[in-house]
């Protein structure tokens, strides 16, 4: 097999500055390969879009949409896909992608299956290439040569904007976590109570410390109860971070009673050996606000009479 | 620079006023220990709001001052330590433990009169 290096040259140039990601500089035979072959995709649109989504459907990607949307996702693609080609140009793709990702991603479209469907339509199409050209295989390799980056560079654009985009929502539901402030409340005087609801992370945990400790000054207060009843899971770090919270408050004159240590969560604590002798527990957190009150010298009596709550109606 | 001790009838309160050399901290030691006998003091007060810097020499001298000062029959309050030094304290693990501690100067000298008057009321 003999191949001709002067023709091969065109596509280890195309390949180069796609490497380098400047414009792409096509020399007059890619152009007009690259014409060639976008005339040959827009000619089989149709089949070749239908061997596609039934490749699609087969791969068992894109579970989460149904057939008639992966369709017209897949013509839409397939239009900006042939149009990337022949502009050599990927803005609009990238737009595109963009814009696909925003509409995906909430469905739970994973990369892997944003990446597998163009690399199938990739090989789709680099496949009907073969069958085009079966029987001239110098003319194959040139417009592979052709093909090849220009189709590389379109899948590496849809996934990396299908992964910035993920990147974009993660940003920004992390930003949504840290702003849902855990609020510090006074119940009663000289009373605080911190209720932690959600993951802590080593940074929400400084902030939780931060606030509690600035609220403790603020309102003067002898008594605060942390309750984490809303904490799925603790592990050493956080519990250790728990313990230094509660042993900084007491530097501050403050006593903090812990409440609603979840069974999984005291098990946990135990085994993995966490010192929590230091700190004050109790079961829920009316038993620690209740606890807290007698270290502040507070007694709940009852009414002789009940109190009449509005909207009820005593009809005895 | 010297930390001025206020006798205020059966207390002593020494309000450290800015950063304390080791000298300094050891100093304020042996003049706490000293008055503490002289006065017949109850309770002892150290005031650290000014400080923005507790390092384990100034925490541990804090707390040697508590326990010598218990020996010889006085209990000392550690009050107005800052959110921030309570935290880097105990990240760098001094947690003036055995050490009673209130926010400020009043919760201070409430602490005392009761913590007193429960002694007392003791047979």
């Amino acid at each position: 097999m003999e191949l001709d290096l002067n023709n091969s040259m065109p596509g280890s140039v195309q390949l180069k500055s796609f490497m380098e990601k400047e414009p792409v500089r096509s020399p007059a035979s890619t152009t007009a390969l690259l014409r060639e072959l976008v005339e040959h995709l827009r000619q089989h649109r149709t089949e070749l879009r239908e061997e596609w989504a039934r490749r699609i459907t087969e791969a068992k990607v894109l579970t989460a949409m149904s057939d008639a949307e992966i369709f017209a996702e897949a013509t839409s693609v397939y239009d900006n896909y042939v149009a990337a080609l022949e502009t050599g140009t990927f803005e609009a793709l990238q737009t595109y992608s963009r814009n696909l990702s925003e509409r995906i991603i909430p469905r739970g479209v994973e990369t892997h299956e944003v990446i597998g469907i163009v690399l199938l339509l990739r090989d789709v199409l680099a496949r009907s290439l073969f069958a085009k050209y079966q029987s001239d295989f110098q003319l194959l390799n040139q417009i592979l040569d052709a093909y090849e980056p220009a189709a590389n560079r379109i899948a590496n654009t849809v996934a990396v904007g299908f992964v910035q985009e993920r990147e974009r929502i993660i940003r920004e539901q992390q930003e949504a976590i840290r702003e849902l402030s855990t609020p510090v409340l006074q119940v009663r005087e000289r009373l605080l109570i911190l209720p932690i609801i959600g993951v802590i992370d080593p940074q929400r945990a400084r902030q939780l410390t931060e606030q509690l400790l600035r609220g403790i000054r603020a309102n003067r207060a002898r008594v605060v109860v942390i309750d984490i009843t809303g904490v799925a899971a603790m592990d050493s770090h956080v519990a250790n971070h728990l313990v230094q919270t509660v042993e900084a408050s007491r530097l501050l004159g403050a006593t903090v009673i812990v409440t609603g240590l979840s069974p999984e969560i005291a098990q946990t604590l135990v085994k993995i050996g966490v010192d929590l002798g230091k700190m004050n527990t109790v079961g829920d957190l009316q038993g620690g606000i209740e606890e807290a009150e007698r270290l502040l010298g507070y007694k709940v009596v009852p009414f002789d009479a009940p109190t009449q709550i509005p909207g009820i109606r005593d009809d005895a | 620079m010297a930390v001025p001790i206020l006798k205020q009838s059966q207390y002593l309160i020494a309000t450290i006023q800015s950063a304390l050399t080791d000298e300094d901290l050891l100093l304020l030691q042996t003049a706490l220990v000293e008055k503490v006998g002289k006065f017949r003091s109850r309770g002892v007060i150290v005031d650290v709001t000014a400080l923005d810097v507790l390092d384990s020499f100034a925490s541990r001298t804090l707390r040697d001052i508590a326990h010598i000062i218990r020996l010889r029959g006085a209990e000392t309050v550690i009050v107005g330590v800052q959110p921030e030094v309570a935290f880097a304290m105990v990240q760098l693990g001094i947690t003036l433990e055995k050490v009673s501690t209130a926010l400020d100067l009043e919760e201070g000298l409430s602490y005392l009169d009761k913590k007193l008057q429960h002694v007392r009321a003791e047979p």
